[in-house]
């Protein structure tokens, strides 16, 4: 066997964490099978009606960008990348008048642990992603967009270079799409190994040939962007709810969910569950409905914490995490984030120093350098939490680990440092206990944690 | 010196860019480069920079900032092993260590014959197809049990590469 062959047969499918058919009414994941990327399929599954629809090319009168915009604020769609800011208010601040380029930008640059849901919707879906962008590119008089894309994934990333090239042939890109006054011409870019590009202007630096080091905001990217031009940057996901929005209108969007939380929204379920995977459910669906389509606490045993929305954010505990459900405000309410919607699940055989160990290392590791308190912050979280593991915590260990994560938090450029404080914070308001016992005991409570 | 071919994956990525933009094709050439050269070479950011008409200095600052871009040679085949938080609550950390134990060598470490260099990952993104190691920068490889390790390194090894 020849080197690619031994490869591809380790390859994921999707078979586990997409097509398990265990999703709720699904609107980006509707009818995927893993076979039917193409462009051929996509259009039988009704793709790109809605472009057809906006250029008034199925037979009414096409849509005005006012009327683009005004039904994506209908829906209540908010960025499916972490913040969950109103996707329409965001298109709306682009100065559509401007003279000379703009750009339009998709932020696949997945690398929030626990977060895999952009890659099946690029490697199974590819097309819908492209349609929303030239969508979202008409609404804003964007001729020029970018799709970055995690390097690590690179097949994604390849395929989606090939979907690039059906969409064009198919006259979706380019001049004078479908015969009409529109141009938008798109292009697939790579990362290689940086988490801290998925921060929206370091996205920007890396797009321009730099180092991922994030840029001061204000002046925020609809009016200072890639090479200082207007520029607006959605998640992936976000991208890919827009066709199903315009195909079926705002309000429709809106009662799937629940309201300021239209839609439906993939969560990437990981950690101690039977079935690890993606799935998409309404907003507002209860957190013990989602775990139950993952299959329940693996091997039967109980739930102890939740991260809710990627490891950046707060950790809750089992009692909150049963009560809540699967949407911007009632995570908020909790105390925590949705985020980029991955949920990592911890059993009852956890230690969470241990699991705070292996983040606070991933921030250290992962911070640009540029700013002080993060730099020199993070390497003190994690040393401080290390040596609590291997038994050499001293008293006050909780306090020093409060007082650096309290002054990383809100003094830096971007929000990495909020992210490598927040997960500290959270463990110690739920946790304390099991800190203070490593600290008295030079042992763990959990010691089967494997 | 770059061959006529290597040119023209170059051009393919500066093309994507506005023409007083060619920097930004950077990334792209440098996984090129490293993908035809195993990594990348004080040469190899040379002849980038030319190409591009940029510092070789802003070249070797992009490639030392991201982590998946080698600063020197590695084994024919580079393992990178995730073991962020949803890996390691579904075995990554045992997969890097049973890794370590039948290659004979640390993470961070080349086998002596060449074939094999193993490193420790930060999150590749595929979480819920825990555990997960990525080979050569381009293939993931999922749900990766003891037996599929067993199965990948002999399969790497008797295919010599090719």
């Amino acid at each position: 066997m020849t080197e690619h062959d031994v490869l591809s047969r380790f390859q994921s499918t999707g078979a586990q964490t997409c097509f398990h058919d265990r999703h709720i009414e699904p609107q980006i994941f509707a009818g995927l099978t893993g076979a039917n990327w193409r462009l051929k399929e996509y259009e039988a599954r009704g793709g790109y009606q809605a472009l057809r629809k906006i250029l008034g090319q199925n037979g009414a009168e096409g849509l005005t960008q006012d009327q683009v915009i005004a039904t994506v604020k209908e829906s209540a769609l908010r960025g499916r990348g972490g913040a969950g800011f109103p996707t329409g208010l965001k298109w709306s601040f682009m100065p559509r008048q401007f003279p000379g380029n703009k750009y339009l930008v998709c932020n696949s640059d997945e690398g929030e642990p626990g977060t895999c849901k952009d890659r099946d919707i690029l490697h199974f879906n590819p097309h819908i992603v492209i349609e929303g962008m030239a969508i979202a590119a008409f609404a804003m008089g964007t001729a020029v967009g970018y799709n970055y894309i995690h390097g690590e994934i690179f097949s994604t990333y390849e395929r989606f270079e090939e979907a690039l090239e059906e969409a064009r042939a198919a006259g979706y890109l380019g001049d004078n799409i479908l015969g009409s006054t529109f141009c938008f011409q798109l292009h697939a870019a790579h990362g290689f190994g940086a988490y801290i590009c998925g921060e929206e202007t370091a996205l920007l630096e890396s797009l321009e040939g730099k180092k991922g080091q994030p840029r001061f905001k204000p002046p925020f990217p609809a009016s200072f962007g890639l090479y200082g031009k207007p520029t607006t940057i959605n998640n992936t996901e976000t991208f890919a709810a827009v066709p199903w929005i315009i195909r079926n209108g705002g309000q429709a969007y809106l009662v799937c969910g629940k309201p300021n939380n239209g839609g439906t929204k993939i969560f990437s379920v990981s950690g101690d569950v039977e079935r690890p995977g993606n799935y998409e459910v309404p907003m507002g669906t209860p957190f013990s409905k989602l775990l139950e389509l993952a299959g329940g606490v693996r091997a039967g045993r109980q739930l102890k914490a939740v991260i809710p929305g990627g490891s950046s954010s707060p950790i809750l505990p089992a009692s909150i995490m049963m009560e809540c459900t699967m949407d911007y405000d009632s995570i908020s309410k909790a105390g925590s984030m949705l985020g980029s919607g991955a949920v990592i699940v911890l059993d009852d055989s956890r230690c969470m120093v241990k699991s705070l160990q292996r983040l606070s290392y991933f921030y250290m590791h992962e911070s640009c350098g540029q700013c002080t308190p993060c730099r020199e912050g993070t390497g003190w979280l994690w040393r401080v939490v290390e040596r609590i593991e291997n038994g050499h915590g001293r008293m006050g260990d909780m306090e020093l680990l409060d007082s650096v994560a309290n002054d990383i938090q809100g003094r830096t450029i971007c929000a990495l440092g909020d992210a490598a404080a927040m997960p500290v914070r959270a463990m110690l308001k739920h946790f304390r206990h099991e800190f203070e016992h490593h600290v008295e005991h030079k042992t763990c409570m959990v010691p089967a944690y494997v | 010196m770059i061959s006529e071919e290597t040119k023209l994956r170059y051009a393919k990525e500066v093309a994507k860019y506005p023409a007083d933009q060619k920097q930004s094709a950077v990334m792209a050439c440098l996984a090129i480069g490293q993908q035809e050269l195993g990594y990348v070479s004080v040469e190899v950011e040379q002849d980038i920079a030319d190409f591009l008409g940029m510092p070789v200095m802003a070249v070797h600052e992009v490639a030392t900032f991201y982590n998946m871009y080698n600063q020197n040679p590695v084994g024919k085949f580079k393992l990178n092993v995730c073991t962020n938080l949803p890996c390691q609550l579904r075995d990554g950390v045992d997969t890097l260590k049973y890794l370590e134990k039948k290659l004979g060598v640390s993470m961070g470490q080349t086998t002596p014959d060449g074939v094999f260099t193993l490193q420790q990952s930060e999150c590749l993104g595929a979480c819920a197809d825990a555990p997960v190691l990525l080979v050569n920068d381009r293939s993931m490889c999922s749900f990766m049990s003891t037996e599929k390790i067993d199965q990948l390194i002999d399969g790497l090894r008797a295919s010599g590469g090719n």
